[in-house]
């Protein structure tokens, strides 16, 4: 497939408005490709609708409205001749607490394969195995893919969540607080995953936790009242902030 | 302990206490008759006669035609009530909802005598040309007017156990590129399977239970009909239509008991099982 590696996406002047709201105010950025972007800042600045306006999943949100341009690979994912289906294959979305299906282990991987066409028993075994192993989840559930999604501990339903949409194979992962509902060791086991996944995929992280973006992204974009603050090379965002609001709050001078 | 509390325990119990109370005075009442009749000819025989010498009380024709009248409510009734949730629930705007949820409020008002009038009128004489039958009085015709009435059981149960599949379900399915018909068949209503079949269970209970309609409808046939466009008489259509007349404490009034009890324990069993089906469902979920 063409553009398998290059998977870039830009947003151009977008702003997007709940009803009359306007939650993100003209926010351009390029994620770059096969690295992690982090999006940092305060609760209700507006990371999730950011962060939900990639994959197109605020058209599901009563009065939304969206300006700008929001590109991948140079084609606009909001044209009116975009496959919403097809574009959400290409872009993976991880939310805020572990949803796996009441299902088995098992069906909750194959859910997404199975959407998009007939597959062999076969290679739904090879994929389950695959995706499972690239969530770092494999040799604890590879003997129960029977059981149910919903009795593996918390970060293991989170990575169950992951191996599901990595199973569809995306080239864009959206995580949004992937871990802020785990504890310390299931949020590691996470973000080593995420430095692993970057290898295949870009992945972008929504984080309140500035630790957490310090310590996996590559780049960090700040937003504050839906504005982007500021974008940069994580390392420097975080050691010489350009804005002072940044440095506010990374400092934890503000909440 | 809160008083509202208090006051939900009482009433569980109250309940309790009336349906055991129920269980025992039918016990009581068709005593008599399994004392003389302590065998399965009861329920087996098709003889109901009772105003031969000697009279015979046997109640295999009303059991079939109760279960095959429920049969065909449920068969015609459930697709359209569970199809009816789902787009309450998933489909329609929330004003045409609102408009389609009081409909069905106002159909589980109307008395059952109405109903009844209404198949007696319109849907039995429809049952007769279309299937060239002499009287459209039949299960078949009582069925289709009882799929109605169990319409609105069965769909704002249903709608309640599809609402209450978490949101972040729909969510994940649309985030893998699932379209909204998929989600809705792969992951909503089989989310919502266990409260969908209490909801089939209750509906089921009241079809067994409706009696007016079915004593106007289905005719009135008294041995084991010979299929559904026959005309028939169900177990609670018989007690209704025979009770008035049966003198105290005579072998019919008993008997009439005896077939109370068993239409009792029948709903009962139904009732039960649809709790079951609902505890168990809340039990899994929660773990
Ligand atoms: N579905 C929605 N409808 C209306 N307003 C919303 C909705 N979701 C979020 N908002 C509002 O948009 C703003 C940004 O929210 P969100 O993107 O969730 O921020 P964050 O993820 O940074 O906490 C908040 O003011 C929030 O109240
Ligand atoms: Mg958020």
């Amino acid at each position: 497939m063409v553009g398998k590696t290059e998977a870039r996406v830009e947003l151009q002047g977008v702003s997007i408005y709940y009803n009359k709201l306007q939650v993100i105010k003209n926010v351009s950025l390029t994620l770059p490709s096969k690295e992690i972007t982090a999006i940092i800042g305060p609760s209700g600045s507006g990371k999730s609708t950011l962060l939900r306006a990639i994959n197109r999943m605020n058209d599901h949100i009563q009065g939304m409205r969206i300006e700008g341009l929001v590109s991948m690979d140079g084609q606009n994912i909001y044209g009116e001749k975009v496959d919403v289906v097809a574009l959400r294959r290409r872009i993976g979305m991880v939310f805020q607490r572990p949803n796996p299906f009441p299902k088995s282990i098992y069906d909750n991987v194959t859910y997404g394969p199975k959407l998009h066409g007939k597959i062999s028993k076969t290679e739904l075994d090879v994929l389950v195995e695959k995706s499972l192993r690239q969530a770092a989840l494999w040799d604890e559930v590879k003997d129960r893919l029977n059981s149910s999604g919903l009795d593996l501990s918390g970060g293991q339903q989170q990575r169950l969540c992951i191996a599901r949409s990595l199973a569809v194979e995306p080239q864009i992962l959206l995580m949004d607080e992937p871990a802020s509902a785990l504890d310390p060791a299931a949020t590691a086991k996470i973000e080593d995953l995420m430095l692993k996944l970057k290898q295949d995929l870009t992945v972008v992280i929504v984080t309140h936790n500035m630790q957490q973006a310090a310590r996996v992204s590559d780049k960090t974009a700040f937003l504050l009242s839906g504005e982007l603050v500021e974008f940069d090379v994580t390392k420097k965002l975080f050691t010489a902030p350009r804005d002072k609001r940044t440095d506010d709050y990374i400092s934890g001078k503000m909440g | 302990m809160p008083t509202q509390q208090k006051l939900v325990i009482a009433a569980g119990y109250t309940v309790l206490i009336l349906t055991v109370a129920i269980f025992v005075f039918l016990a009581h009442q068709s005593w008599p008759f399994f004392a003389e009749h302590a065998d399965l000819s009861f329920v087996t025989g098709d003889r109901w006669l009772p105003v031969s010498f000697p009279p015979s009380f046997q109640i295999k024709g009303f059991l079939v035609s109760t279960l095959l009248i429920t049969g065909v409510a449920v068969l015609l009734g459930c697709p359209l009530g569970v199809i009816s949730a789902i787009s309450l629930a998933e489909l329609l705007p929330r004003q045409v909802g609102l408009v389609v949820r009081s409909l069905f409020e106002i159909t589980a008002g109307i008395p059952s005598v109405v109903f009844g009038f209404l198949g007696l009128r319109i849907v039995a004489p429809y049952v007769a040309r279309v299937f060239g039958l002499q009287t459209g009085l039949t299960g078949f015709s009582a069925g289709v007017v009882l799929s109605v009435m169990i319409l609105p059981t069965l769909v704002s149960l249903a709608e309640e156990a599809l609402r209450a599949v978490p949101r972040e379900y729909a969510q994940a399915s649309y985030a893998l590129g699932a379209t909204r018909w998929q989600t809705i068949w792969r992951v909503i209503v089989p989310s919502a399977r266990g409260g969908i079949a209490a909801a089939i269970l209750l509906a089921i209970g009241r079809a067994i239970g409706e009696t007016m309609t079915v004593l106007m409808v289905a005719g009135g046939r008294l041995t084991t009909p010979g299929s559904i466009f026959d005309p028939m008489r169900t177990l609670t259509a018989l007690i209704a239509s025979e009770v008035k007349n049966a003198a105290r404490n005579s072998a019919q009034y008993h008997a009439l008991f005896a077939a109370g009890l068993v239409l009792f324990v029948i709903t009962f069993a139904v009732n039960a099982l649809a709790a079951a089906v609902i505890v168990g469902g809340k039990g899994r979920r929660s773990s």
